[in-house]
């Protein structure tokens, strides 16, 4: 078994597992690399099916680009797609600050989702090596009825087994690619063929390495302009992933506090 | 890097050891000294250092959070991945901090290989030790010991010897042994990526070349199959059984097991979704769909395997766990138990063993505090199917969950206990029943009496056969068609093909009971003498004789039953000359409820029969 197959494997397993023990699921879609490849694992999971509503939460501050994928894709992948439409900035905390703000209203948006759909399962496609925070996930990760993160009493996770029950009020995130890395999605997303928004790629020598809004979201300096030239470009770099996405870096504890909050 | 190494799986390392010998600190420094860093990280450890007005630290780069930064310890596992010159690795960091055990747990369960790290000027301490047995317990394989601060101890060769010498003995005592012992000094960076200069008398391996020398896992595609089945999928006109194969390869065409089901059929398919051509074959690893060319009713819960090496069958296992709860683990508790994809109820029959890992084991406990480790025995109410990890490591261990999350995690031990699968599993199946002509209520009639089973259990020396005996002869007197089934009458002709094994003595028991049942419907009063151990076997002689089964506890304590001796068998299994003897090397199961208990350390020999024969009197007459 190559590598790629083994982590496949491991997040086909999560969506099983997820799917046989919870109600009421929903994937979020971000329309990025990452929850592409999320999408595309659970039609490998479930066998071209897949038994869940697609979450698309729209700050209304996307790439053009990022819209017209959409657009394109629910169609193609016959997705049973709802959205729903983020609050305005001023009603965020003012104590944030401004890029994290911005941000924050995403959690708000997914609040309201998950409280009108009353979703009992949220899959999210993040990894532990985009973000030191984002390390310490587990697979499957209880939040309260607020949304919030309890970062330092989370449940211990071991033996392929997770935390699939759980008491009224609380929802779980469900993380099937925690475990991979950013050359990981890269490398798997050429093997399998899955589309991308072009945003990706290089024009006039600059290229987006992460997607988000676009006020927060900065290109990189870079040639690439085939997934083959990002993944030479990757084995090399020492630059991190989410260097271009400002919310991470206006104070040490930023990410932290967006995520304790119910941030993805 | 080369493409090769690049696509290599990378390993996964778990550093653990005692709060503050240094853990974070060796990261940052292994990161550092194989050009890991990304860039501009050092920088901003340095300007957070400066922030606080402290010294340079190299933790800082895994306790990237506030309150970890603040408090100086780490709270939770961080995963973060650097390379080598032979392979990239996943490295660990896990709390070395008491209250944070599960998370150490969560962090070391995924891993290949752990470093273990001791301060040499500390010394070993409880965490030392504590880990050092979760790793056992955990089932990882390789773990290399560092000795850690030697600068702080003068870089002085004695004080290693002392501490790898000492924690070399721990080690052994649970059943691990250490890839190697390495004095190092994370925060100077010696022996991390070069040989000391400090330490010249030390000429071993540096810490990259110990991890570059350990070895991934073997696959486990050679051994028996187990399929743990996840779901059953009908989203289309295909009827799909998803599971992963956590050992052994199957193929189209290949006759499958369900355990505990005990169904068989014959793999259809094998089904993928955006493949270039449908497999035929699939190994361990692999999270696969299958269809069947009959349609059973399989759930997820089931074990696939092939029918030559299924699992063990049983409901009840021995355990070695580590407990988290916040409160004790009991005797008589119940839980819910994760073995692979079943969830069910378990009760804690027996703690058998605390292991302390301060001190030494205490063997009288009834419970296991929080954070401490220890033996049981778990009882479920259905059928398990499992393994011993040596087999499946997957089937090999289990979860406890109480309030929705894990409490304990452990390790199968199936020593002492048989396999009941041959026992449930019903070969003959073409051979339809009669109805006799002659009723039990004419045999009743004629007899003066009904029959029944009166099964006695109990351990040796307890009085079975003395009481059996002499109840056979009065009731024999009173007029009723009596006999003793026993050792001398089965042993020496039906079951002479049976040995004490825990599987043939299962199958003993299996026998009698269905003889002692034949007996009963005969219109006989069966006494049943046999020591029958296991609380399963009984239940199924009581299964066969329906409502005419008694069971009666002769009741004697193992001090009691080795002081009388009558037979000099304990002296013999104490001595080592009679293998697997009850009470000694092999479990007694008490009866829950029995119908009579004849306590025969309280009552004389005479007295023990007249409680029997007015018991017996009462029921049959």
């Amino acid at each position: 078994m190559s590598y790629l197959d083994t982590i496949e494997s491991e997040s086909i397993y999560i969506f099983r597992e997820a799917y046989a023990k919870l109600d009421n699921i929903a994937i979020l879609w971000s329309l990025g690399k990452d929850s592409n490849v999320v999408l595309w694992l659970a039609r490998k999971a479930f066998f071209g099916h897949i038994p869940f509503p697609i979450l698309f939460i729209d700050t209304e501050k996307e790439f053009p680009q990022v819209y017209e994928f959409r657009d394109r894709y629910v169609g193609e992948w016959n997705l049973n797609y709802i959205e729903e439409q983020c609050p305005p900035v001023e009603e965020m905390d003012p104590t944030l600050p401004p890029a994290a703000r911005l941000a924050a209203r995403k959690t708000y948006g997914l609040k309201s989702a998950v409280a009108k759909h009353g979703y009992r399962g949220l899959v999210a496609g993040i990894r532990r090596d985009e973000e030191a925070i984002r390390a310490k996930e587990r697979y499957f990760s209880p939040r309260d009825d607020t949304g919030a993160w309890d970062l330092r009493d989370q449940p211990p996770e071991f033996f392929n087994q997770y935390m699939t029950s759980f008491p009224p009020g609380v929802h779980i995130r469900i993380h099937p690619i925690l475990h991979w890395t950013e050359l990981d999605v890269w490398k798997y997303t050429k093997r399998e063929g899955i589309p991308l928004v072009d945003l990706y790629f290089a024009k006039n020598g600059k290229r987006y390495r992460s997607l988000g809004e676009q006020e927060i979201t900065h290109p990189i300096a870079s040639d690439a302009t085939t997934i083959d030239d990002i993944i030479a470009e990757l084995e090399v770099t020492r630059v991190p992933e989410r260097s271009g996405r400002a919310m991470d870096h206006e104070a040490e504890d930023s990410f932290e506090r967006l995520r304790a909050a119910g941030y993805m | 890097m080369t493409m090769q190494s690049m696509h290599a799986q990378p390993l996964k390392i778990v550093i653990v050891g005692h709060v503050d010998h240094g853990k974070s600190t060796l990261i940052g420094r292994l990161f550092h000294d194989t050009g890991s860093l990304p860039d501009g990280k050092m920088e901003a450890i340095q300007k957070m250092c400066e922030r606080r007005g402290m010294p340079f630290e190299w933790a800082f780069l895994m306790d990237s959070i506030q309150a970890e930064r603040d408090q100086g310890i780490t709270i939770d596992t961080t995963q973060i991945r650097f390379k080598t010159g032979r392979r990239s690795y996943v490295i660990i960091d896990a709390p070395g901090h008491i209250e944070f055990l599960k998370n150490m747990v969560t962090g070391a369960a995924s891993s290949e290989a752990a470093l273990l790290l001791i301060d040499a000027d500390e010394g070993i301490q409880e965490q030392s030790r504590r880990h050092g047995y979760l790793l056992s317990l955990l089932g990882i394989p390789q773990v290399a010991v560092l000795v850690n601060k030697m600068d702080l101890a003068g870089y002085d060769a004695s004080r290693f010897g002392e501490i790898a010498e000492q924690y070399r003995g721990y080690l052994e005592s649970i059943g691990v042994s250490a890839s190697g012992f390495i004095p190092i000094s994370a925060r100077e960076g010696d022996n991390i990526a070069e040989h000391s200069k400090h330490m010249p008398w030390y000429q071993g391996p540096t810490v990259l070349q110990i991890l570059d020398g350990f070895e991934q896992p073997p696959p486990l595609e050679d051994r028996p199959l187990r399929l743990l089945v996840q779901d059953v999928y009908k989203f289309d006109h295909r009827r799909i059984i998803a599971g992963r194969i956590e050992a052994g390869r199957i193929e189209v065409g290949d006759e499958v097991l369900f355990s505990p089901s005990n169904k068989t059929a014959r793999i259809k398919s094998i089904e993928a979704w955006s493949v270039p051509e449908r497999p035929t074959v699939a190994a361990a690893g692999q999270s696969v769909g299958v269809t069947l060319e009959t349609q059973i009713f399989v759930e997820r819960g089931e074990v696939m395997s092939h029918a030559i090496d299924p699992p063990i069958e049983t409901n009840v296992f021995k355990g070695r766990l580590f407990w988290l709860g916040q409160r004790p683990l009991t005797k008589g508790a119940t839980y819910t138990l994760k073995h692979g994809t079943l969830e069910c109820p378990v009760t804690v029959e027996r703690v058998e063993r605390v292991v302390d890992t301060g001190v030494l084991d205490r063997s009288d406990a009834t419970a296991i505090e929080r954070h401490a480790v220890g033996e049981v025995v778990l009882r479920t109410r259905r059928l398990l199917a499992l393994d011993e990890p040596h087999v499946s490591p997957a089937t090999g261990r289990f979860v406890l969950v109480q309030d929705h999350a894990p409490v304990a995690g452990g390790q199968i031990s199936m020593k002492g206990y048989p396999d009941q699968r041959d026992l449930v599993t019903v070969r003959a199946t073409n051979i339809t029943a009669v109805g006799h002509a002659v009723t039990r209520e004419a045999r009743a009639g004629r007899n003066g009496h009904k029959g029944g089973v009166f099964w006695f259990t109990g351990l040796s020396g307890a009085g079975k056969s003395t009481i059996a005996l002499a109840a056979e002869a009065e009731l024999f007197t009173r007029g009723f068609q009596v006999y003793v089934l026993d050792g001398d009458n089965i042993r020496t002709g039906l079951n002479a093909n049976l040995g004490f094994s825990p599987e043939d003595r299962a199958e003993n028991i299996r026998r009698v009971g269905e003889v002692a049942a034949l007996f009963a419907d005969a219109g006989f009063v069966v006494i049943s003498s046999f020591i029958s151990p296991y609380r399963a076997d009984r239940e199924r002689a009581r299964t066969a004789a329906k409502d005419d089964f008694h069971e009666i506890y002769i009741k004697a304590s193992l001090a009691v039953c080795e002081e009388r001796d009558p037979k000099g068998l304990y002296r013999k299994a104490r001595a080592g000359e009679i293998r697997d003897f009850t009470g000694i090397q092999s479990p007694y199961e008490e009866p829950n409820a029995p119908e009579l208990v004849i306590d025969t350390a309280e009552l004389s020999a005479d007295d023990a029969v007249a409680r029997f024969l007015a018991y017996i009197q009462a029921r049959l007459a």
